[in-house]
């Protein structure tokens, strides 16, 4: 007769894997990522074009996108000009709405805060959330400085640029590993989100004001002007919006209700295997 | 236990179609914001306050707006909001080419002072190629020649208790069934005294033309262009914004745009 075998273990331990600090400014930006982006469509929308240098040229052309509408002998259309190759665009943009009684706007009234053309109070909403999404990347900043999350979890070891092709490897394999800190990939996302994306879109919003260019013009001459820091802050708004798309899919690939609880109570199911420490509940 | 893990079930669920709800219905449900009396907006229009408290901090009282090179100017300054005034005292003053045109400084001051358009060009100038901002996110570079603002208040002694300029403008920016509706602004009285508010008559080593506010502009050069009042007439000083207009403190922002104007 033989011993009977000990069944592996069929999932790691709970481990708490978020603090306070971080589920509190993730879901703080959230909400903020959400208004900024949505009122500062709006805000686009006053002047549907971006341009590279100090000024807009009215007289020369410096823009490197143009959302519009033209007539055309079938009717009006609408059109997007990216470095100088013309797009029909209608129905998403320079044109949208229901047929017979379109909207000729750059972005659509669905995509915009408020659904109509009111650009005094998307700013009021934009500078408003702009005030709470800097305070907490403030406190995001202290916190996870002195708590540690910074230095495990964000900024990248030489180690973990060693580990980085196998990682992109098992992420293109939608095989995930849920340890207890975060794998190459997550640290390099999400330090470019930290240390160059938010603080790029912070910036560039700070040189479009004419009062900050005062205090600090050396915003004019490291975003090459005010009309490029305009250029510069919509393209990162792209890339976050970008980011907000693959970071939702990978929630949902690797296990929604795991991510989705450690971003609320703080505590993750990691992989088994995963050696338990003292602190984790099983 | 499991009544805990039901409830955050729950919670997940409501969240996940909460967020379902706003993404499928658009932004509609927003639009109250738009309600100038609304309170979630009041709140949210305090931020603004911040940020003039925070930029008032920051700056310093003297600090300059970038002037740019001569080669910067690559087009004329674009013309926007009011082009052609249409009121009666404006169009009699453009016929007359500007002659009888009078600046008046009055409010709380120790004498009202007035002074004609020569006088004004006679006074020391002030010559700055200067970036313009409009508030819809367009810039422009030109050229702006006028006097200083500061002195020509001094002239008139501004009281103790003053706190802000607000500034009457000829220029009928919005016409409407109970008559027209002037343009006016307002701002506090550093940037009256700011080294670059000049009264500018010049632009682009020309008169100032009509469509850019002749015959006199005020340019405030730490602003967005709704607080460069065209077609300026009258300079009153006051410790309240209060009576005038909707009591915002000048036409864009009864209508719902920041009274600092700096970002």
């Amino acid at each position: 007769m033989t011993e009977p075998e000990i069944a592996p273990p069929q999932r790691g331990p709970l481990v708490y894997r978020q603090s306070i600090w971080t589920r509190l400014t993730h879901w703080t930006w959230a909400l903020c990522l959400f208004f900024l982006l949505l009122s500062g469509l709006q805000i686009f929308n006053a002047h549907p074009a971006l341009y590279i240098g100090q000024q807009s040229g009215f007289e020369f052309d410096n823009a490197v996108l143009r959302i519009g509408a033209i007539n055309t002998p079938e009717g009006p259309r609408g059109q997007t000009t990216v470095f100088g190759q013309t797009y029909d665009t209608s129905g998403i943009l320079g044109m949208s709405g229901p047929e017979g009684n379109p909207v000729y706007t750059a972005f659509p009234g669905s995509v915009t805060i408020p659904s109509f053309r009111d650009l005094a109070t998307g700013r009021v909403v934009h500078f408003f959330f702009g005030w709470i999404f800097v305070a907490a990347l403030f406190v995001w900043f202290l916190a996870s400085f002195i708590n540690g999350h910074l230095r495990r979890d964000i900024l990248p070891k030489p180690s973990d640029v060693g580990g980085l092709p196998r990682d992109v490897l098992d992420h293109a394999r939608f095989r995930f590993h849920h340890g207890r800190v975060y794998s190459p990939l997550q640290k390099l996302s999400y330090f470019t989100v930290f240390f160059v994306l938010f603080p790029l879109i912070i910036l560039t919003g700070l040189t479009m004001s004419p009062g900050m260019d005062a205090a600090w013009p050396w915003l004019l001459d490291v975003f090459g002007g005010r009309q490029t820091a305009r250029t510069i802050h919509f393209v990162v708004m792209v890339l976050l919006v970008a980011f907000f798309i693959v970071h939702i899919a990978m929630v949902l690939l690797a296990g929604p209700i795991n991510e989705l609880r450690s971003m609320i109570t703080g505590w993750y199911r990691t992989s088994p295997g995963t050696q338990s420490q003292e602190g984790d509940r099983s | 236990m499991s009544r805990l893990i039901i409830n955050r079930r729950r919670f997940l669920l409501g969240s996940a179609a909460l967020g379902s709800g706003l993404a499928v219905s658009g932004c509609d449900q927003f639009d109250f914001l738009a309600q100038r009396d609304n309170r979630v907006r009041a709140v949210m229009e305090r931020a603004n306050v911040l940020t003039y408290s925070a930029q008032r901090a920051l700056i310093g009282d003297q600090v300059l707006a970038r002037e740019y090179a001569q080669s910067e100017i690559r087009q004329g300054m674009k013309p926007n909001g009011s082009t052609e005034p249409t009121t009666p005292e404006y169009m009699f003053l453009r016929e007359a080419n500007f002659e009888p045109y009078r600046l008046t400084i009055k409010g709380m001051v120790d004498r009202e002072v007035s002074f004609s358009l020569a006088e004004l060009r006679n006074m020391p100038s002030r010559t700055q190629i200067t970036r313009h901002d409009c508030v819809e996110g367009w810039s422009c570079i030109a050229k702006w020649t006028g006097t200083p603002l500061g002195p020509v208040l001094d002239q008139a002694g501004v009281r103790p208790g003053a706190r802000y300029a607000v500034y009457h403008c000829f220029d009928n920016i919005q016409r409407t069934l109970s008559g027209d509706v002037l343009y006016y602004t307002s701002s506090d009285l550093v940037d009256a005294y700011h080294p670059q508010s000049i009264l500018s008559y010049g632009l682009n080593d020309q008169a100032l033309p009509v469509s850019n506010g002749a015959p006199i502009r005020l340019r405030i050069e730490r602003a967005l262009g709704y607080k460069q009042p065209k077609y300026l007439h009258t300079i009153e000083l006051v410790d309240d914004l209060a009576p005038f207009g909707r009591g915002k403190g000048g036409y864009w922002e009864d209508n719902g745009y920041d009274w600092y104007g700096g970002i």
